[in-house]
């Protein structure tokens, strides 16, 4: 079998500690919160942490807590079981809650949390293999520093793609996430943790501990979530449609906030499909409109399951059905 | 000792043929039979729900080692130099093999035997081990493997069966036809022309089905021990350990096979991926004797895709010429396979893409023509189904479009040009019972079928449905071995001990099918004994008389019988003795509820304890032995010892599909399947095979494929299975699994045990060709490739000619030479199963 490669375990009691113990190692020390990801990952030595840091025991991570203003707080370490089945969740924001459980298996959610799966490593089907697979095609840049991208062999960049169901989502909801440091904590919007980058998909320090995500109190917006992928059970997403709509009391669109997952490195803003539905009704040549702009910024490579071409082909569709999803 | 009943001496080489000697089996109601027939549990069922089977990997043994393959990382590659230094010098290693330390190829069939355990100069596909590491730890094995430094000569890569024909060199093997073709088959029954003539219609279809992987739970294991008075031990999840045996044997001689003990684990899913003998195990042997420590090698998932063996590539052109009925009056058949690196099974592969055409349907005149060729993938070999279901797809899909040609209802043309029942196919393949017509019915009874079809409903999602239907028909054990010998393919022994124990003895191997459960069934029934009181003890080569093993699907129909024939004899030894206590004549005995009493006084009787202590006291200790030859086949044409059996299954089965219009994507919601097993030992075990069936052929259809990586840069060609992982090789999950309603049709053969056939493999091969029909059906597009993805679906949706598929003329196929075809006459034409031109067997018999 894979079997893990030795490293050192940590069980810091509180944030602070644990911020301080991955200060103290730097590249050497990774955070693990479920280890559904890091775990496999570190089998095929696609990360080999000499230390790796476990968040179970920080008590302040596990909380879940509606705040005064009608906002909702979630623990980074919040299993996605438990916020599966947190009524509030369900009630006042289904898009997310369905986004949850469309994340791999019960057996996975069980160990798997929120903050895990924000933090989800960016995937490729050149990439997500065993270090000896790797080794026949002389590894690639997110594996090997000198090695090409075999996705687009001329690209300087690395194409993984963004693979998380609850991201396109806590995005398009304009979600914010609180990060720790050794100075304190600081507050960015979901949006400002990614950047468009296969190998450093996010913009935090590597020693800086999402601890909090907080979603905006239920009001006049509505969201969905609208997952393309070959089987409906356990499935990386290589569509995910996060969409998010605010209706002013016209019926009109105020604002709308298209993510799509499963599409490039990031979840990518489909921005001029956002502006066509602004100010509008929607209608159903309106939604079929918005669709089909929806796929100029995306970057859909033969990275993933399923034919790349018939992917672009259909993805219009499924954004089509999320932005129809959002309908009152 | 074993008593000799001289009544029952087996003449000549082997057993008794068929089972003609024991006709009272066939004539028992359904209701008079004990045992069989009830759905009582298998003998080691709860073992196997509490977790408490012991497999391969589950086995430890004191010092015991662990061993790591450092595998290929080249496509196609001499080996230049391999520095093992550095591995051996890691604290924990304790030793290292390379191919110079097991020099003796092996390979499954005699023809093919081109495998070594550690490749010695060449590589031949990512994969093929090449080195191998024991350690104290795993993880240190591991390590070593990373140590060790391969120097490779890259040569260039044959990727697939137009690169293969196109490219004699570099050539993979040095034998074989020519260049990279490995076989090249060419077969004519009847007369093509006159049958094309006699045609009413006349259509050409050219089909791919891409390769796919068995993909069982349990990763392939093996724990070796060479122990110190000199014997082997060898415990390995294989379903063939005869052959397994056989090959140890050859690669470790001068070690004799007599001290070699192979002894087949309790196998977590096999498919016919465990049936070759593997590098793995050879090495586990040949390290534990060179460590003088036990030890042990557990593949990775990845591991277990580059061992494959699974279903062959095949890329088809099939000509047909039908009647206005559909009448089959010609059929002209080209396969091309893509076999991998190694021959493994594939010689049987190629000649069983030509065998089975011809049993479903009367094929008037047939012209098959095959080519297998050897590319840099991991070898092919036989997977459920083996080697007749690509061609099953092929020509169940094109009589769809023939019944739509001809305007015919697709369910009803199939019954109106059935086999017939004790007859002689075009190719001499004897047909027993044949309840095809019974399946047909039943499923399109149970689907709707008349009512249903054709209407493409549109569903409130937007979704629309199709109804399709495809027949099969598969082997009930092949006819002839793997090896050519004139001993029975399966022999059972009996020992009945005084407390009342019947301890079976076979070496057949339970992959999970229910194989050692039949033994005691069918023991059970003929001494009228508690099968779950009876011990099984089986596949182990030092304790159990040889079974060829756990392959085409032969283990109830030639164990059964063997063990039938043990039981039989141990019943007549116990009448005698039991008849001379009680002063009843033995005819008059009858064994029942584990007791042996006289018919006319049943009160006048004993236990079966008690009738192996009186016969014990009479005669001596008990036992007896049985074994099995099928019956010899009529087909004597070169090419003709692949195809025959004792007995043919038959399946039907409807697919229900519900197509998204708008992208292809489908959901299969029912499946109705109907499956002549002769008759059913244990139906709900029966069911079991046919649903695993229906479960598994929808992962063909809709999904599995063993696609490769090619690609190059700057010169340099990367050439790897694309996805060897249990996540990205997509597979059904319990949420595909759709509604099956499953129908267990009874037409009893006199070849097999009670009358039973096949049920292991059969009805996995009309699920697929089902599925393109309902696709079909319900958005009128063609797939002619399997498996159908959602893909190829939207595909075919926006094509002009409505269809995805190969090239459909002569340019999709490669241009290959297969010769002057070896001409036999059909049995209508007065044939006596020879061909009229093989230029062997003339020179043979000039000599």
């Amino acid at each position: 079998m894979l079997r893990l490669p030795t490293f050192t375990y940590h069980t810091p009691k509180s944030a602070t500690e644990a911020v301080a113990i991955a200060k103290q190692h730097g590249k050497a020390a990774m955070y693990v919160a479920g280890g559904t990801d890091l775990y496999p990952n570190m089998k095929r030595r696609h990360q080999t942490p000499e230390q790796v840091i476990s968040l179970r025991d920080v008590p302040e991570l596990h909380s879940l807590e509606v705040l005064e203003d009608g906002r909702l707080q979630i623990g980074a370490m919040v299993t996605l079981t438990a916020l599966e089945h947190y009524p509030h969740l369900k009630a006042h924001y289904p898009a997310l809650a369905h986004a949850v459980r469309e994340i791999s298996t019960p057996l996975l959610r069980n160990m798997g949390t929120i903050g895990g799966n924000l933090m989800l490593d960016t995937r490729c089907t050149y990439y997500d293999q065993t270090h000896e697979w790797r080794e026949s095609i002389d590894f690639c840049m997110k594996s090997k520093e000198d090695a090409i991208c075999w996705v687009a062999p001329g690209s300087p960049r690395c194409w993984a793609v963004q693979s998380s169901d609850t991201v396109p989502v806590v995005c398009a909801l304009e979600a914010e996430v609180e990060l720790a440091d050794e100075h304190g904590t600081r507050m960015i919007k979901a949006d400002e943790l990614y950047q468009d980058d296969g190998i450093e998909y996010l913009t935090k320090k590597p020693e800086e501990l999402l601890t909090k995500i907080t979603l905006p109190a239920p009001g006049r917006w509505r969201a969905s979530y609208t997952k393309l992928r070959r089987r409906d059970t356990y499935d990386f997403p290589v569509l995910g449609v996060g969409a998010a709509i605010w209706f002013g009391d016209d019926g009109k669109v105020e604002k709308a906030n298209i993510r799509l997952g499963g599409a490039g490195s990031y979840a990518i803003p489909a921005t001029k499909s956002e502006d066509m539905l602004v100010g509008n009704e929607l209608t159903d040549e309106l939604i079929a409109e918005a669709g089909n702009a929806a796929m100029k910024p995306a970057r859909t490579m033969d990275n993933t399951d399923l034919d790349v071409y018939w992917r672009r082909k259909v993805a219009p569709i499924y954004v089509a059905r999320a932005i129809r999803a959002c309908l009152p | 000792m074993v008593l000799d009943d001289p009544k029952a001496r087996v003449e000549g080489p082997g057993a008794p043929q068929g089972r003609d000697d024991a006709p009272w089996q066939h004539d028992k109601k359904k209701d008079e039979l004990e045992h069989v027939g009830k759905p009582i549990r298998k003998v080691d069922a709860r073992s196997k729900v509490a977790g408490l089977t012991q497999f391969a990997d589950d086995m430890t043994l004191p010092r015991m080692l662990h061993m790591k393959l450092l595998r290929s990382t080249k496509a196609h590659a001499e080996i230049v130099k391999i520095d093992t230094a550095a591995a051996e010098a890691l604290p924990g290693v304790k030793g290292v093999l390379t191919g110079k330390d097991m020099p003796t190829p092996f390979g499954i069939l005699p023809v093919s035997q081109d495998e070594h355990a550690l490749c010695p100069d060449r590589v031949r596909f990512v994969g093929d081990p090449v080195v191998a590491v024991a350690a104290t730890e795993e993880e240190i094995a591991w390590d070593a493997c990373r140590l060790v430094d391969v120097e490779y000569r890259e040569l260039r890569t044959i990727g697939g069966v137009h690169e293969a024909a196109d490219h004699d060199e570099p050539r993979l093997h040095d034998y074989g036809v020519r260049g990279n073709i490995h076989r090249l088959e060419n077969l004519e029954f009847g007369d093509l022309k006159d049958g094309f003539e006699r045609a009413d219609h006349v259509r050409e279809d050219t089909v791919w089905f891409e390769g796919n992987t068995h993909l069982p739970m349990e990763q392939h294991a093996t724990l070796a021990h060479f122990d110190k008075d000199g014997k082997l031990t060898i415990w390995s999840s294989t379903q063939t350990p005869h052959y397994l045996h056989r090959a140890l044997a050859r690669v470790l001689a001068p070690l004799p096979a007599h001290r070699i003990r192979v002894i087949a684990c309790p196998n977590g899913g096999g498919f016919g991926g465990k049936s070759d003998p593997f590098n793995h195990e050879i090495c586990a042997a040949k390290m534990s004797m060179l460590t003088g420590r036990p030890v042990k090698i557990a593949l990775t998932r990845e591991e277990v895709f580059w061992c494959h063996r699974g279903r062959h590539p095949v890329l088809m052109r099939s000509k047909i010429g039908v009647t206005k009925t559909g009448r089959i009056t010609a059929l002209d058949f080209h396969s091309f396979l893509d076999g991998g690196a190694y021959g493994s099974y594939g010689t049987a592969s190629t000649f069983y893409t030509g065998a089975l055409q011809t049993v479903t349907y009367p094929v008037e005149n047939y012209h098959f023509r095959g080519a297998r060729f050897f590319t840099n993938k991991a070898p092919c070999g036989p997977k459920r189904g083996h080697g007749t279901v690509q061609p099953r797809f092929a020509l169940e899909v094109q009589l769809d479009k023939v019944a739509c040609d001809l305007g015919l209802d697709p369910a009803q043309m199939r019954l109106d040009n059935l086999a017939e029942r004790d007859s002689l196919t075009a190719n001499f393949l004897r047909i027993g019972s044949m309840g095809l017509g019974p399946c047909i019915e039943k499923v399109v009874e149970g689907s709707g079928w008349k009512e249903r079809r054709g209407k493409r409903e549109v569903l409130a999602n937007g979704r629309v449905r199709g109804l399709g239907i495809a027949c099969s028909s598969y082997l009930s054990g092949a006819g002839l071995p793997i090896y050519w010998n004139g001993m029975p393919h399966s022999g059972v022994q009996l020992q009945l001990d005084r407390s009342g124990l019947c301890t079976v003895f076979c070496g057949s191997t339970d992959i999970g099918q229910g194989s050692d459960s039949v033994l005691g069934w069918i023991v059970g029934e003929v001494l009228g004994i508690d099968p779950l009181d009876i011990k099984v003890v089986t596949s182990d080569t030092d304790l159990t008389p040889v079974d060829l093993g756990s392959y085409s699907s032969r283990v109830t129909v030639m164990t059964g019988n063997a063990a039938m024939q043990a039981a039989e004899r141990a019943r007549d030894i116990l009448a005698k003795g039991v008849g001379e206590k009680l002063e009843v004549p033995a005819s008059r005995l009858v064994f029942h509820g584990g007791r042996v009493f006289d018919a006319q006084d049943p009160e006048v009787g004993m236990t079966f304890k008690e009738a192996i202590g009186f016969t014990e006291a009479a005669v001596g200790t008990i036992g007896t032995v049985g074994s099995y030859t099928p019956p010899k086949s009529p087909a004597r044409f070169r090419g003709g010892g692949v195809g025959p059996s004792p007995s043919y299954s038959y399946s039907a089965c409807v697919v229900e599909v519900e197509v998204d219009p708008e992208t292809g994507v489908y959901s299969v919601p029912h499946v109705w399947m109907a499956h002549d097993i002769g008759r059913a030992l244990n139906a709900a075990v029966a069911m079991g095979q046919i649903e695993g069936s229906i479960y598994m052929g929808l992962g063909e259809a809709m999904m599995e494929e063993m696609a490769y990586r090619d690609r190059s840069h700057k010169g340099k060609r990367v050439f790897v299975h694309k996805i060897p992982s249990m996540l990205e090789y997509k597979s059904p999950s319990a949420f595909e699994m759709p509604e099956c309603t499953t129908y267990v049709i009874e037409d009893p053969d006199k070849n097999g045990p009670f009358g039973a056939k096949e049920v292991g493999q059969g009805p996995l091969l009309p699920i697929m060709p089902a599925v393109a029909n309902a696709v079909f059906d319900a958005v009128g597009v063609r797939v002619d490739e399997n498996p159908i993805s959602f893909e190829k679906v939207f595909a075919a949706m926006h094509a002009e000619d409505k269809r995805y598929g190969p090239a459909a003329d002569d340019s999709g196929v490669p241009t290959v030479d297969f010769g002057e075809s070896l001409k036999v006459k059909t049995p209508w034409q007065g044939g006596d199963g020879k061909a009229s031109n093989d230029p062997h067997r003339t020179k043979k018999a000039a000599k």
